[in-house]
């Protein structure tokens, strides 16, 4: 009875995670469908055009479960959407989150549609997050390894996404699911997690270095906040909120960047205790069920991947943005990150960060 | 349901040819370079796989170098051309030509050898005064290369038409003729200085071709040097079951072509009739000149190429578009750039390639398909708005 099978695309990167998502829905009984994204088509570094290796992997996977894989090409709209992008919020002195770009506008929208235009009721893909369908509309949750919760980068994904998405892996341990690709006998269970920006065979340094023109790529001058002259940068649009590394400072108590401005060509640097933030502004605000009050609502804040949530006070402004008042200060609140709100482990939804203080 | 339709890509192994192989590999398992018996029924072989191989193209048997296939004939033209000693001036090349000729003449102009393209018209060809115009342009001219038949829209170039004017101007021309040659006449005395061929586009095996080259008219380097195999002309020793299963192949071409073409052509013209009404309503590319009988390329207006290729696999059916890179994901087709398609016209289209074997209601069993699926995508596309 092949027709009663729901059919689910699966976005395979050759790694260990998606691989075990597509075994897993095989195994469930889904008509499963492999798909790997080629997302870069610059040149190559030594990674091979194209993620060509990442493809073939994927490839001996879904031959390994005798399923059908295809290779799709996204690599227009990953450049505009997520690359461009990159460059973009770094030359405007914020730090950009390549992860959850990605996931808006390429896999929760380009590779949905594509599903869909498959006939696939589902897309799945390999994030630690968990989808809970037992009340009236799906709920995004965290994943049950809050090791390795990714439900983060999903906070601005678009809410009618959720009806179509399936997240295996949500209910289990990056330890299980590596148990699980043993069990399967795949053959990447120990291959390496994926690092900077997936599929791009760059460093975010090179990325910026090859736009080649614009603001903040020339070396200048690192202030403090008094504005007094503490040193030399290689260019404010290479900098990142919070990073003490690679500063070259003439000063015996370590210094953090607390602003880059690559227009004037300035880096901002402040003792550890400066970093901290009381309150952020949010745009793009997004929620998965009930749009905010206007007097607001308390929720639990995450600004970044790998940070503990902080209890806050979102209130309306105007448009889709929202100030967000932290309990407590919060360090280095960086804008271009997403602002992901949760109640408990239900992520509520989320925005990207404009601006700190 | 198990359609293929792609049979420009590559054909399945016809059992004559696999008994011609099997029978060689057990018997003429010799090398083609010994003094001894087992030697020369090894030679016997090969000579009578260049005889068959030059009555297919109307060439002579000493004009039959076999290789590894098209790809590597059409390497040795090109850099065997450029590092000739003899040979000086551009190497032209058409704008729609295979990768396999488009590869080499990047190479070579990487590494500082003048290259240079001969644009196409709206049809994809290449027109006797924008030949003689690149010449003139890009003169002098040390090598002009023409693909004989598009692997993608089946258009059929001029080739007689573009030897007079090379031969009125002193260059030689090659062609790669492996989608050409038993398909349409391929006639090698009346034409260019050089051909291209490759078995498996024949119902031969993978991993064999031929360059058919008249040493008077072109003169080149080999790619491959070592033993004295192939008279000097390409060392190694001979695929000799491969090239065997070759020359059969060539024969049944040869034998088969005219009701072939007949057949596929009219299975073709009666799918494309089909398909250019309503719902598909296809647009069908290089319609206005001569075509291989048994290739349709199809524009799919707001359907995207990618989408249709694998929802047609779902169902078992097997067509193509554009050409792949190293990961297996489709790239916009460079030829159909160069015919002047826009990138939206070019993702939008399908080739379908048929084989002797197809049938009535296979076509029909595929347009019913179609039609259902373009309509559905569609319909989704309009309701994503």
């Amino acid at each position: 009875m092949q027709a009663c099978r729901p059919r689910v695309v699966v976005a395979m990167s050759g790694g260990v995670d998606s691989s075990v998502t597509a075994a897993l829905l095989a195994e469930q009984g889904f008509e499963v469908i492999g798909v790997t994204m080629r997302l870069w088509d610059g040149p190559a570094t030594g990674k091979g055009c194209c993620g060509v290796d990442d493809a073939t992997d994927a490839r001996r996977v879904a031959d390994r479960l005798g399923i059908p894989f295809y290779p799709v090409n996204y690599s227009a709209a990953f450049r505009e959407k997520v690359i461009d992008n990159f460059v973009d919020e770094y030359q405007s002195g914020r730090t950009p989150n390549p992860c959850a770009r990605c996931n808006q506008f390429i896999k929760f929208d380009q590779l949905l549609r594509q599903a869909h235009d498959l006939d696939a009721a589902y897309l799945a893909t390999g994030h630690y997050a968990r989808i809970d369908r037992s009340g009236a509309r799906p709920r995004l949750r965290s994943g049950r390894d809050a090791t390795k919760d990714q439900s983060y980068f999903l906070a601005v994904t678009p809410s009618e996404a959720l009806d179509s998405l399936l997240f295996p892996l949500g209910d289990y341990t990056k330890d299980e699911v590596r148990a699980q690709a043993a069990r399967l006998g795949l053959i990447n269970a120990d291959k390496a997690e994926s690092q900077d920006i997936c599929f791009v065979p760059r460093t975010a340094a090179e990325l910026v270095a090859e736009r080649g023109s614009g603001p903040g790529l020339n070396p200048g001058e690192v202030v403090d906040r008094a504005g007094n002259v503490v040193g030399r940068h290689k260019g404010a649009a290479f900098y990142t909120v919070g990073q003490r590394r690679g500063l070259d400072l003439a000063l015996d108590h370590p210094m953090y960047v607390v602003e880059t401005d690559p227009h004037s060509n300035r880096v901002v640097v402040a003792g550890a205790e400066e970093v901290f933030h009381e309150r952020m502004e949010v745009s793009g605000l997004h929620w998965f069920a009930e749009p905010l009050a206007s007097a607001g609502r308390s929720a639990e804040v995450k600004v970044r991947y790998a940070g503990r949530p902080v209890s806050a006070r979102i209130q309306p402004l105007t448009g889709d943005r929202a100030r967000v008042t932290f309990a407590e200060p919060v360090r280095a609140v960086t804008p271009g990150q997403v602002a992901a709100f949760y109640a408990e482990d239900e992520v509520l939804g989320g925005g990207w960060i404009e601006a700190a203080a | 349901m198990s359609l293929y339709l792609d049979h420009n890509a590559t054909e399945p192994l016809d059992p004559e040819v696999r008994a011609v192989m099997e029978a060689t590999a057990q018997e003429r398992w010799g090398s083609s370079q010994s003094v001894h018996a087992w030697g020369q029924r090894a030679r016997a072989a090969l000579e009578e796989a260049r005889e068959q191989a030059a009555v297919l193209v109307g060439a002579q048997p000493r004009q039959v170098t076999f290789t590894s296939g098209a790809t590597e004939a059409n390497n040795t033209v090109l850099k065997g051309r450029a590092l000739h000693p003899g040979s000086q001036g551009t190497l032209l090349v058409g704008a729609t030509e295979h990768a396999s000729i488009r590869g080499p003449a990047r190479y070579l102009g990487e590494r500082g050898f003048p290259v240079a393209e001969i644009p196409v018209d709206g049809q994809g060809r290449v027109t006797p005064t924008a030949l003689r115009d690149a010449i003139e342009a890009h003169w002098p001219v040390s090598l002009v290369s023409v693909l004989w038949a598009h692997n993608e829209t089946g258009a059929v170039q001029p080739i007689p038409e573009l030897a007079g004017v090379c031969a009125e101007l002193g260059v030689p021309l090659h062609s790669d003729a492996v989608q050409a040659v038993g398909k349409v006449a391929v006639d090698f005395g009346a034409g260019p200085a050089a051909i291209s061929l490759s078995a498996h586009k024949l119902g031969g095996p993978k991993g064999v071709g031929a360059l058919v080259c008249d040493p008077e008219a072109l003169t080149l380097d080999p790619l491959l040097h070592g033993g004295g195999q192939e008279r000097g002309w390409r060392a190694g020793t001979e695929n000799l079951p491969g090239i065997a299963g070759f020359g059969r192949a060539a024969e049944l071409a040869a034998q088969r072509r005219p009701a072939w073409a007949q057949w596929t052509a009219d299975l073709r013209d009666r799918l494309e009739a089909r398909l250019s009404q309503d719902p598909v309503g296809a647009e069908v590319l290089s319609g206005g000149c001569e075509r291989l009988p048994n290739t349709s390329c199809l524009v799919v207006p707001g359907v995207r190429a990618e989408t249709l290729l694998m929802a047609l696999d779902l169902e078992g059916i097997a067509v193509s578009s554009g050409s792949a890179c190293a990961s297996g994901s489709l790239e916009p087709s460079p030829a159909l750039q160069a015919m002047g398609l826009s990138p939206e016209r070019s993702g939008a289209s399908v080739r379908v390639s048929l084989a002797g074997s197809n049938t009535a209601e296979e076509m029909a069993d595929f347009a019913d398909r179609l039609e259902a699926l373009v309509s559905r995508l569609r319909q989704r596309s309009s309701a994503a708005g």
